[in-house]
């Protein structure tokens, strides 16, 4: 246990410099617009007066080195500033959104790991049939498929047609808002209440815009999964464990997919960059009310303190899910702690 | 002896085909691909001679009908005709996305060797900023980037070779890296070959190969975030003929189940970025073979 | 004695993109009780291949195509799965080469032997299948605590026996041991003869010595298989085979062995090089270098001669 601490402290003081460089990075991207960002959000017929004056209240006549320390230090305590539209507090707009965001991710994430992970294992073990070319073949497409695509023909099947599953949304209309005080996490906050029927409604409009995120990340996983099946089961404990007359399907299930796995944990903290840009891509196309689409709202209204807040947010929440996906390495893999 | 040209085209075609039992399946993947680039681009640039009414024409017949004889892919809100925008905004993606493509390999390319070649704490500086860069969402990055220079093609293709820099980049200076401690050359710096030289004439043509593939896989995801930062609103003015756009805009229709107008431009997004995953996928393969498989 | 293991003109091919690889051709071997068989031959020569055939453990592409191996007069080649699986660690065990890469690193030792032992006896708790893992290890010279590590942990030695306790954990009585010295230092490897022939007095075991070194079947076979080129070239007691080789093959074989004792001023070698085996010669499978062939060698494959023991596929001794 000592071993797994101390390998936690080291892979997080490691990521303080990337964060450093990410937020630099966030800093200088929001600054490189043509113009500066009052007149545009003024309206550009504003009096100088005007938007010196609104320049001074924004600081945004400081000189730059003191604007970047500035923002430094306001993100070590969490403040990303106010809103330059709404009466906001950026951390409490971006807080609201955050959990819509994540749950939805998490979704999508567990989605494409089980039918990837699963359906990739199984392709290796049927090797050069027809499942397997079937299955690679899926593995390509489904990765060219822009998930707002698939988002709306799903929509367009199941919402439309089918009249089955809603398309819009976190919830339905007969669902009471108060509910979800507590976290923010529609599953665990009707589940606390127990609220079975909210819950159900939850998971109704939880379904089909998970379902998109992870199909199409699940092609990734699959085309993983299967090349370090194939690896993994011409190893030599496999062949032992085959000698000892174990199971085939435990061999493939248990012994080498959890062998394999551990690349597809690495893969997983890549991943989630990808995955929530797709999750953005998702929100907007099922109106779920989540970071991604707050920041297409605020890009519309020209926000820049709003957009900068949710952009650094997105940095460091990809940092933060490499840093736990390392951690979760470490503890799956004894190799690396001993 | 008679040489006729048909005989050779035969010739040139059985040999060609032939290759296909020689890599296998692979083969085929990269043959299919191409066809399907080759058949989008020629669709671009015949635009004009294929798509039976302008793309901006608003008079082409009823609003909102779908598929039909006339009208093969229907008509939208506007009353244009959807295959014709289809057809046009082949033009704007490939456009795009192969320019952008261009641009990361030749930034991407030129820092990689650079900073392979050079080392020490210029490598590291760089190295760093790149690595950042990559793990940073990347559209998100692109979406910053769209919406603070503003719409027009110029701006969106660079929000878009932006992203693409670090792999380039990665790529070529972990090649440089290796290809730097070969022994040839040493040789080379020996007989006194300079830096430049040895840059160009060692280093560059080894790593062409990988980076042709990666070329591929490149300008496939570009056309995925231009398509995105267009479905977004970001990136182009309502004026030029775009896919990604018209699904932004038929998007409103969908529950009136009026599924034509994203079907098809949805469709060919995914087609057009599939045809250029299966020509890099079959590259990669033909010029890494995996050995002994049948 | 008893024959427990009979192989009868078994083929194993392997079709692979430039042709099929005829790895093992119309290949006679017997085991009988308690006897330490070993089978060898140079690289590639078919015997590993051989001894994967027993249990059907062939990996992709390789397939058998011809013969009969009968395990107690059941022919384990067409058997059906669910009872060659039950054969398999249970009474034919296997060991293999390398001891790290054998043992999955991601568990623990016992429980991999707890896995091993409730595979065949389900009705067991896991307590008592921990006892008899524990029952094992010691008589191995292992104390009970090391099941609690990981592979990773042990030196290779003692991995070596955690893979021997395994697969006599459940009282097989054939052994078949792939290379089993190749990766270990000479000292290791001298422990590991002693132990093996402690186990086989203990156990009353037979075990099948696939591997290239001679010394170590010098030191511990009753009987000796050489193979050559998919086939076998002679068989025989160990003394026999070693003493008075008769095949030419092993002749040379021997005679390639450098004896420091002995003042050499050029070392015996073979000329030619080991068949393809997608394409074998026609004939006798040596004859292109072998220095005493005839004309029939090139023509038609030697039949087996001799008696009792002894056995010889040459037509020198036709």
């Amino acid at each position: 246990m000592r071993n797994l601490l101390k390998y936690i402290i080291a892979r997080t003081l490691m990521t303080i410099p990337m964060v450093f460089i990410l937020l630099t990075i966030v800093f200088v991207v929001v600054r490189i617009m043509p113009g500066d960002p009052v007149s545009t959000m003024l309206g550009g017929h504003a009096p100088e007066s005007v938007i010196e004056k609104k320049k001074h209240e924004l600081g945004l006549d400081r000189p730059l080195a003191v604007q970047y320390v500035n923002y430094l230090w306001q993100i070590c305590r969490l403040d990303l500033g106010d809103s330059m539209v709404f009466k906001q507090r950026v951390i409490k707009a971006v807080e609201d959104k955050l959990p819509a965001t994540l749950e939805l991710t998490v979704a999508g994430m567990l989605i494409a790991l089980l039918i990837g992970v699963f359906t990739g294992a199984y392709a290796a073990d049927k090797r050069r049939s027809a499942q397997d070319y079937l299955l690679r073949f899926y593995g390509i497409v489904i990765y060219c498929i822009p998930v707002y695509w698939l988002g709306l023909m799903l929509q367009l099947i199941f919402g439309v047609w089918l009249h089955v599953l809603p398309i819009a949304g976190r919830t339905g209309p007969r669902v009471f808002a108060s509910i979800f005080e507590k976290t923010g996490f529609y599953i665990l906050d009707t589940i606390w209440i127990r609220d079975w029927a909210a819950l159900g409604d939850v998971l109704l409009h939880l379904f089909l815009p998970s379902l998109t995120l992870g199909l199409v990340i699940s092609g990734i996983f699959l085309r993983l999964t299967r090349a370090n099946m194939l690896d993994v089961l011409r190893s030599d404990y496999v062949l032992a464990a085959e000698a000892r007359g174990i199971r085939h399907r435990i061999v493939v299930y248990k012994h080498a997919l959890k062998n394999a796995f551990i690349p597809i944990l690495t893969m997983m903290g890549l991943q989630f960059a990808q995955l929530i840009c797709n999750a953005l891509l998702t929100e907007t196309t099922f109106s779920w009310p989540g970071m991604g689409r707050l920041l297409m709202e605020r890009i519309y209204l020209r926000d820049y303190p709003t957009i900068q807040g949710t952009i650094v947010i997105y940095a460091l929440l990809v940092a933060t899910i490499s840093l736990i996906v390392d951690i979760i390495y470490a503890m799956v893999d004894p190799r690396i702690r001993y | 002896m008679r040489f006729s040209p048909a005989a050779g085209l035969g010739k040139l075609l059985q040999r060609f085909m032939g290759q296909g039992k020689k890599y296998g399946m692979e083969w085929w993947v990269m043959i299919i691909g191409a066809t399907i680039v080759l058949a989008i681009v020629i669709m671009a640039f015949c635009a004009p001679y294929i798509a039976p009414f302008s793309p901006y024409d608003q008079n082409t017949g009823p609003q909102l009908s779908p598929p039909n004889n006339i009208h093969i892919m229907g008509t939208d809100n506007l009353q244009r005709d959807v295959w014709s925008r289809v057809v046009f905004g082949s033009q704007t993606i490939l456009r795009v996305a192969v320019l952008a493509a261009v641009l990361s390999s030749v930034v991407g390319i030129t820092f990689g060797l650079i900073s392979g070649f050079a080392g020490g704490n210029l490598d590291r500086i760089f190295s760093l900023i790149m690595d950042s860069v990559y793990s940073f969402p990347g559209l998100i990055l692109a979406i910053a980037f769209a919406a603070m220079l503003g719409p027009g093609v110029v701006n969106i293709t660079l929000a878009v070779a932006v992203i693409y820099i670090p792999t380039y980049f990665r790529l070529v200076r972990g090649q440089t890296l290796a290809i730097k401690e070969e022994l040839y050359v040493e040789a080379a710096k020996a007989i006194g070959a300079t830096n430049r030289v040895i840059l160009w004439k060692y280093i560059f043509p080894n790593v062409i190969a990988t980076t042709v593939v990666v070329f591929s896989m490149n300008v496939a995801d570009a056309i995925m975030i231009e398509a995105a930062l267009t479905y977004l609103g970001l990136g182009l003015p309502p004026s030029v003929v775009d896919w990604g756009m018209d699904l932004a805009m038929g998007k409103k229709y969908l529950p009136s189940g009026q599924w034509w107008l994203i079907t098809f431009p949805g469709a060919m997004i995914s087609l057009l970025a599939l045809g250029f995953t299966m020509l890099g996928e079959g590259l990669s393969e033909i010029l890494n073979p995996r050995l002994l498989e049948r | 004695m008893k024959t427990i293991l009979e192989i009868k003109n078994l083929h194993v091919h392997f079709p692979i993109n430039i042709g099929t690889v005829r790895a093992v051709q119309g290949v006679d071997l017997e085991l009988r009780q308690g006897e330490v068989m070993g089978l060898v031959g140079e690289s590639g020569c078919g015997k590993s291949t051989l001894g994967f055939s027993i249990l059907r453990l062939l990996r992709p592409p390789g397939e058998i195509v011809e013969g009969e191996i009968l395990y107690h007069g059941r022919d384990l080649v067409r058997m059906e799965e669910k009872e060659l699986l039950s054969l398999r660690g249970n009474n034919i065990s296997m060991i293999f080469q390398d001891p790290l890469t054998s043992l999955n690193p991601l568990f623990r030792i016992d429980e991999q032997f707890i896995e091993t032992i409730k595979t065949h006896d389900p009705q067991i708790s896991k307590q008592e299948a921990f006892k008899k893992a524990a029952q094992v290890l010691e008589s191995l010279g292992i104390s009970p605590e090391r099941l609690l590590e990981y592979p990773h942990q042990m030196s290779g030695g003692m991995r070596q026996r955690i893979m021997i306790g395994m697969a006599l954990v459940l009282d097989p009585d054939l052994l078949i041991a792939d290379e089993p010295t190749t990766s270990l230092d000479v000292i290791v490897e001298a422990q590991f003869l002693d132990l093996l022939n402690e186990l086989r007095r203990q156990y009353d075991l037979t075990i099948l010595l696939i591997t290239h070194n001679l010394g170590i079947v010098a030191q511990l076979a009753d009987r000796v298989t050489v193979m050559y080129g998919g086939t076998i070239a002679e068989t025989g007691k160990a003394e026999s085979i070693f003493g008075n080789p008769l095949h030419p093959y092993t002749q040379g074989l021997l005679a390639s062995i450098p004896n420091i004792k002995l003042d050499q001023p050029e070392l015996h070698t073979m000329e030619g090089s080991p068949p393809d085996l997608v394409a074998p010669p026609p004939g006798c499978v040596f004859h292109p270098r072998c220095p005493r062939a005839m004309d029939i060698c090139k023509k038609e494959r030697p039949k087996a001669f001799g008696k009792d023991d002894r056995i010889v596929r040459c037509w020198l001794y036709g």
